[in-house]
């Protein structure tokens, strides 16, 4: 990750209109969403965001948990960085291809372990788990042969020595 | 026991306590409205704009504390609500905004009077609940009031649809337990950071109670002045803050900030400890940020977290409620030994006190408010709309108790006053409640003169009558270069227009005209005493401006005037 980005865990009672809240939160006061992901949990009524923010300003992070811990539907909040934290995110590609260099573009895809979705004379369609820094490092790469398409997922993430877990 | 959505929200109204309903009718709501007529109870007040209603019961609220109710239909009835939310938002007023809304099988569909408002007041309430089906409506209920009365309180919208109003269900109570996971009322006051504060309070040679509206909210004048006095340590307040400790106390400063007086700005600026209970620090009152209270430690008490560091870093937060954390304070509170600092600032208030050309035989408007503090008595409610009248009322009245003194401060809203004066009536029917307006202001929600009349409500509407929008015709005047764009409602060529008397008239409503300075205290006099509601037109001094006053992007010592 790089030093501008700091990532949020945040629990949110499953309800309508939650993710607007927290959506709504970020653009009304101008924060800076790098990424948003958001699934349920082991409990079905509750849900977990994870939220990239492209800030660096300890008083902005430090508004950012306060406002949103301020919503009545979430739950808990947690900033992760620094935390001991596994970052994992998932993206999707389509790389153009040609005869020439096709066996050469396998052959990276195998070095980053990314698995081969599909492929035919014109293109290669992988996807791969990584840390944000692989997925950036691969995504360049590929990009000097050629990107048709690209998703990424945005990251989740879960720190080795804190739970996030509702009281 | 079966009972249709419609009843089940009057009992579950009834429940709470509430005791007045503000609103407007409409085909999503006609249900409600069906079981109202029926049951006869709560009382409910028609008015003749939505967003009058919003006022009324935020006006309500600020004068009670209790929470205010509102009623309205579906699209343009919610639509009209939005401004009043806002408002309320602002000042963190505790209100219900009942909306009806279509049929659930229509939502989403661009079906007639649709509008999705539970998105449209999303970043203006403090929790909004889309009622889906009607087993979901008791607990919604308890969940909204809970809400909007509980920690730094708020408005909360309920989105009923109208099949849920008609729909059916066998009901018995309400349920006994509330859990909101994420939402924690009071949270608990750490008791080392309450001792960090009494030590440095005690180490203080120059402190200052920075004092806002939170301390009225928790229902803590009377401790604060209890505190303020036994420390024996001078009191500023924010326009939200007035009347929680007594002007008339050798401590006041009176208001601190923008159009704040000398003294309290000069305080601010000199403290070497400013002590800030139920305040946000509002850029209203720090002016430039960075040179703000420049040789002063922050202690910081108030119940929202978020508050705390937000604008200006503090060195000792106390998170909580404001009475229960000046409770502990008083526990360890004694006076300080700080005759120098004390002599300073009573110097100051001596030096330069609040003042216009009293000489002028013209109507000043501070000369009015001067007479209306004299002639009002000790507990009347005074509301006032937004602009120069309304820091006028917050400089030259005497402000001696908590609730008397409703202004629009957060949002500053034009046509607040009128209504919220309705609101406080209503909750006060035997009070002397005045609306101190502007001009401007009063046009916006004029039409509730109606209201007034058909509910016996006695408001006195005083117009400080300038003929231009004041507050920005100053702005314009000493920065854009007297450029007065669209601030003059006397344009040259049309003059004046509009005669409040005579509409005050056609409402069937008392209506009185002063412009000699002699006889303004009788006028006043007559219109305290008339029974019924008043509107006054008090022709005043055209071009008026308010000081001291720091001006934009300055800092607080700054001030000018």
């Amino acid at each position: 990750m790089e030093n501008k980005k700091r990532i949020f865990a945040v629990l949110v009672e499953n309800h309508f209109g939650v993710l607007s809240n927290v959506s709504n939160l970020f653009s009304a006061r101008g924060f800076n969403i790098h990424s948003l992901t958001v699934g349920t949990t082991d409990n079905p009524d509750i849900s977990r965001i994870t939220i990239v923010v492209a800030e660096e300003d300890e008083q902005t992070l430090d508004q950012i948990e306060k406002q949103l811990n301020k919503l009545i539907d979430v739950i808990k909040v947690v900033n992760l960085s620094g935390q001991d934290e596994v970052i994992a995110e998932h993206v999707m590609a389509k790389i153009k291809i040609n005869e020439k260099n096709r066996s050469d573009v396998i052959q990276l895809i195998n070095i980053y372990k990314a698995r081969i979705d599909y492929v035919n004379t014109e293109t290669i369609m992988v996807s791969m788990v990584g840390n944000s820094k692989k997925i950036d490092s691969f995504i360049e790469l590929m990009g000097h042969y050629g990107l048709k398409e690209v998703v990424r997922s945005g990251a989740i993430a879960m720190s080795r020595t804190v739970d996030v877990v509702p009281e | 026991m079966k009972l249709l959505g419609a009843q089940i929200l009057l009992k579950g109204l009834e429940k709470q306590g509430v005791k007045i309903i503000f609103g407007y009718p409409g085909g999503s709501v006609i249900p409600i409205f069906d079981e109202l007529y029926k049951a006869k109870k709560p009382k409910f007040i028609l008015v003749r704009h939505e967003q009058g209603a919003t006022h009324m019961a935020d006006g309500y609220a600020r004068a009670t504390g209790d929470v205010g109710v509102v009623l309205v239909t579906s699209g343009p009835g919610a639509t009209n609500t939005v401004t009043g939310i806002a408002t309320a938002y602002a000042d963190s007023i505790p209100m219900i905004i009942i909306t009806g809304q279509v049929a659930t099988n229509l939502i989403g569909n661009d079906a007639f009077q649709e509008a999705d408002i539970c998105g449209i007041t999303r970043p203006i309430v403090k929790h909004n609940f889309l009622v889906k089906k009607i087993s979901d409506l008791p607990m919604i209920i308890e969940k909204a009031f809970f809400i909007a009365r509980t920690g730094r309180p708020g408005p909360v919208l309920i989105d009923l649809p109208v099949d849920v109003s008609k729909a059916e269900m066998e009901f018995e109570n309400f349920p006994e337990k509330i859990e909101i996971k994420g939402y924690q009322t009071r949270p608990k006051v750490i008791l080392r950071q309450v001792e960090e504060a009494v030590k440095m309070i005690k180490n203080s040679k120059k402190p200052l109670l920075y004092a806002g509206g939170g301390i009225i909210i928790s229902g803590a004048s009377a401790e604060f002045t209890a505190l303020a006095r036994t420390l024996k340590i001078p009191v500023a307040t924010t326009l939200m803050g007035l009347g929680c400790f007594p002007e008339t106390d050798k401590l006041s400063l009176g208001m601190l900030g923008m159009h704040g007086t000398k003294p309290a700005n000069f305080a601010i600026q000199n403290c070497d400890l400013l002590i800030s209970v139920g305040a946000r620090f509002d850029d209203r009152v720090t002016g430039k940020i960075g040179e703000f209270a420049p040789y002063a430690k922050i202690i910081h008490i108030d119940i929202d977290p978020s508050s705390i560091s937000k604008n200006v870093k503090v060195d000792i937060d106390v998170v909580g409620d404001a009475k229960e954390i000046i409770k502990e304070l008083l526990k360890a509170a004694e006076p300080l030994n700080i005759p120098n600092w004390l002599r300073k600032v009573s110097g100051w208030k001596k030096q330069y006190p609040l003042n216009y050309d009293r000489e002028k035989n013209i109507i000043k408007p501070q000369f009015v408010i001067e007479a209306i503090d004299r002639l009002k008595g000790d507990n009347a409610i005074i509301t006032t709309e937004v602009g120069q009248h309304q820091m006028f009322a917050a400089q030259y009245l005497t402000h001696a108790h908590p609730r008397n003194f409703l202004s629009s401060g957060g949002l500053g809203t034009m046509g607040f006053g009128f209504p919220a004066a309705i609101g406080a009536q209503s909750a006060f029917p035997d009070k002397l409640v005045i609306d101190i307006a502007g001009d401007g202001s009063f046009k916006m929600n004029i039409q509730e003169l109606e209201t007034c009349v058909i509910y016996g409500l006695p408001v006195k509407v005083i117009i400080l009558n300038n003929g231009y929008l004041g507050m920005v015709r100053q702005w314009q005047e000493m920065f854009f270069g007297k450029r007065y764009s669209a601030t003059n409602l006397q344009p040259d060529g049309v003059g004046e227009i509009f005669d409040f008397v005579k509409i005050a008239e056609g409402y069937g409503v008392k209506g009185f005209r002063v412009s000699e300075k002699c006889l303004l205290e009788k006028t006043l006099k007559e219109a305290f005493a008339h029974q019924g509601p008043v509107v006054v037109d008090v022709r005043t001094e055209r071009e008026e401006n308010v000081f001291p006053m720091i001006p934009p992007g300055k800092a607080v010592h700054e001030m000018v005037g």
